[in-house]
């Protein structure tokens, strides 16, 4: 007998005799969801054993499963993550009114989950309401984090704050909220002491501030704490002096006139931070108190500028002290001699977002260029995640890039004049992104921009073989391009395309491929109306959602949004989405 | 002439007169690749943010409609989403470019001083903060004032700086943030003798 079949024989065996509570405890510490996914396809009894551990539930798209399917997969959830809209709808292409609403979800919540404990929710939908309900129904919830969502004011953290018995973490971040007041934050108890995140920086009306000094001396376990504009330097001085072991801060404004006696306090409470490893504010271009932070700025791993418009002498005298530092976001008014800075004194960056300051006037030759990429990609070899907008790119810039910095997982490229050539060459931005393909054999997400032709996508299909996410707007000639994606890229789980070419012949080249995506997005393609029907009545398990296209004047045009369900069509799709 | 139709049609320029939907200027099937991107997307029959901006302006003929959208020039065509940039983050650049339009414009506000035959006027901008102004002050109407303290006001000088604030109030400079001030700040007056003595004054 084959000693490795026997071998092979008794193992299978034993797994299948597996006591289910030992297996139980094993299982119960495996956290990532996607290897709790594997784990749950071994066998009956691992699914069985897997879905009564499962703790956190991260739904990728709030249609794609119904409340009801998931609480009776799995019984014991107490976390929860949910993401709504399209990520297109961060840019205004899906009109209000849409869905994605939190309700409907907290309703079964409220009857299977009664413990439930954590709440992450991204592009959804939420209503004061809900807020309130939330805060009443769930007598154990610890952490709310809202990131992109949008319907409800601050009327609902209300609710939160004075409900909330053990509220652990607030996290409101970049929602469309409707910015009433800040009297949330007065709505905590008296004797309140169990937060350890409260991130309220992009609220812009005034919070009392004796209530703010208070919730930060009671809460000593508050690790993150990132205030808003108002909060002015004299009082972050008093909350920092009352916290000093917090991990991420936030400050509010920098603009305050200080005497010295001031600058000293604040630059002591600094020092007395001796646990910061991220900073994030929104200053202003003119402050002149950034040294205040140098102490602080040893052990930083992550710095967060987007919202401050400094100059490149600024960034570079800050940077000096940051000589950990692993992620750094940062708006294009630094320009390439910043980059330049961060490249040579951060030689552990590993991830870098330069986000435009002014990103509609096509007339200025502001921002950053090929040469600042090409800098940080010379003094950062680590470097693997990239969201960079420019005004001008070459193919040569990006080929040199990505050779310096072969470990690519994210390239987003944002060329911001739609269809713009290589500006040395007039070439099309073919080469450049076929070298981030080639070379780049880990790259998991692509954002593309700049004049593209299918040879663009022809590269794409045939090199990146760990490719997930696809971004297109403003690129490819025919159809073949959209099909090279579909019929290349193994792994392809979310594309989303604007303004292009593809029509229907693209489309449909896709039956195969979108049972095993999350998601596709099309607007303002050549896609018709008849090519979705063809579509949906091939693929009866994908929603295939139309909108008509306000945007366009032929009144022929739709926004495609097709997604893999076991729910079912949309029972609460508006008027304007029309579900094939 | 069969096979020729097609330069025959060229001829008669037929484009130029058929009936469609559709911009002007625009048609219906181009490779993308041999035009400029301007026209590329032009031909998308893509009504610009601008576009429809002005058409509503048009109609409802109020200019005040079109000055709230967008600050670029009106010539440049902004297309809806792009550049790919949150509202969030769009909405608090539009913010900061506001309030640094509103500062490069000037702050101007009247300044009197006790006993002096003139006012004058200075732009708040111009200055950096109270000690700034405060110098620029005592140059202007040659004169010292004394030390701040939160308690005591300005100690040390006959004189003391005031301003009145949007509700109408009397306050003396330097009590609130720089910025504040710069923005509540309606007119400003040099107190001086027993009054300006007044002010600050415990009871």
């Amino acid at each position: 007998m084959d000693p490795s079949k026997s071998r092979d024989s008794a193992e299978s065996t034993r797994v299948i005799q597996f006591p289910n509570d030992v297996l139980e405890r094993i299982l119960s510490l495996i956290d990532s969801h996607r290897d709790r996914s594997a784990v749950s396809l071994v066998s009956k009894a691992w699914y069985n054993a897997e879905r009564w551990t499962r703790r956190h539930v991260f739904i990728g798209n709030c249609y794609a499963v119904s409340p009801q399917i998931v609480a009776r997969r799995f019984p014991n959830i107490r976390s929860v993550t949910l993401k709504g809209k399209p990520r297109f709808s961060d840019f205004n292409l899906v009109p209000p009114n849409w869905g994605a609403e939190v309700h409907a979800w907290l309703a079964v919540f409220a009857d299977q989950y009664p413990l439930l404990e954590e709440l992450r929710l991204k592009r959804m939908t939420v209503t004061d309401e809900s807020l309130k309900f939330l805060a009443r129904k769930f007598q154990k919830f610890r952490a709310l984090s809202l990131l992109s969502c949008d319907g409800f004011s601050t009327n609902g953290l209300e609710a939160i704050a004075t409900d909330c018995r053990h509220l652990t973490e607030l996290d409101i971040q970049e929602n469309g909220i409707d910015d009433i007041s800040g009297n949330w934050l007065s709505c905590f108890p008296e004797n309140f002491t169990s937060l350890e995140v409260l991130n309220f920086a992009s609220l812009s009306s005034d919070v009392n501030f004796d209530a703010l000094e208070r919730l930060v001396s009671q809460c000593k376990s508050l690790k993150i704490l990132k205030v808003n504009k108002n909060i002015t330097l004299e009082q972050l001085q008093r909350l920092l002096v009352r916290a000093p072991q917090l991990t991420e801060l936030g400050t509010g404004s920098f603009l305050q006139e200080l005497t010295a006696h001031q600058y000293e306090e604040l630059e002591r409470a600094f020092i007395g931070c001796k646990n910061l490893h991220a900073l994030s504010g929104s200053w202003e271009a003119t402050t002149l108190y950034l040294p205040v932070l140098y102490p602080a700025c040893t052990n930083l791993t992550f710095l967060n500028l987007s919202y401050a418009a400094l100059p490149s002498e600024e960034l570079a005298k800050l940077v000096a002290h940051c000589p950990h530092l692993q992620r750094l976001w940062v708006l294009d008014t630094i320009e390439d001699v910043g980059l330049q800075a961060v490249a040579s004194n951060c030689p552990l960056l590993e991830e870098l977002r330069v986000f435009p300051a002014d990103p509609y006037d096509q007339d200025i030759n502001r921002g950053v260029t090929e040469s600042g990429f090409l800098a940080v990609s010379l003094g950062c070899r680590k470097l693997h995640y990239v969201l960079y907008f420019c005004r001008q790119m070459t193919n040569a810039a990006v080929a040199r890039i990505v050779q310096n910095c072969p470990g690519f997982t994210h390239f987003r490229l944002c060329i911001m004049k739609p269809g713009q050539p290589d500006y040395v060459t007039n070439e099309p931005m073919d080469e450049g992104f076929g070298a981030v393909v080639k070379t780049c054999t880990n790259l998991r997400r692509l954002g593309v921009s700049g004049l593209l032709t299918d040879l663009t996508f022809e590269y794409i299909g045939r090199y990146a073989k760990n490719l997930e996410t696809l971004s297109v707007a403003f690129a490819g000639g025919s159809d073949r391009g959209m099909q090279c994606i579909l019929d290349g890229c193994p792994k392809l789980r979310k594309l989303e395309i604007r303004d292009s070419p593809f029509g229907n012949g693209a489309l449909l080249s896709g039956l195969e491929k979108y049972e095993s995506m999350r998601s596709l997005w099309m607007s303002a393609c050549k896609v018709t109306l008849n090519g979705c029907k063809m579509l949906a009545r091939q693929r009866p398990r994908l929603n295939v959602e139309v909108m008509k296209d306000e945007d366009m004047d032929d009144g022929q045009s739709y926004k495609v949004y097709v997604y893999r369900t076991v729910a079912g069509p949309r029972t609460d799709a508006p008027s304007f989405v029309h579900t094939l | 002439m069969g096979s020729g139709g097609g330069g025959y049609e060229k001829d008669l320029n037929l484009e130029a007169t058929e009936l469609r939907l559709g911009l002007p200027g625009t048609t219906s099937s181009t490779a993308a690749t041999d035009q400029e991107p301007e026209a590329r997307h032009a031909r998308n029959n893509k009504r610009s943010l601008v576009d429809r901006c002005e058409e509503e302006a048009s109609k409802d003929a109020s200019r005040a409609l079109q000055k709230d959208h967008d600050s670029a020039p009106s010539s440049k065509a902004q297309i809806v989403g792009w550049p790919p940039i949150r509202s969030y983050r769009k909405n608090s650049l539009q913010a900061t470019k506001t309030e640094t339009e509103t500062s490069l414009t000037g702050i101007y506000v009247k300044v009197s001083m006790d006993g002096a035959p003139y006012l004058r006027k200075i732009d708040l901008n111009v200055y950096k903060g109270y000690s700034d102004l405060l110098k620029a002050l005592e140059n202007m109407f040659k004169f010292t004032i004394g030390d701040y303290s939160e308690r005591e006001g300005y100690k040390g000088s006959e004189f003391a700086p005031t301003y009145e604030d949007k509700d109408g109030d009397w306050m003396l400079v330097g009590d609130v943030p720089w910025e504040m001030f710069m923005t509540s700040c309606k007119r400003l007056r040099i107190m001086r003798g027993s009054e300006a003595r007044g002010l600050g004054c415990a009871v």
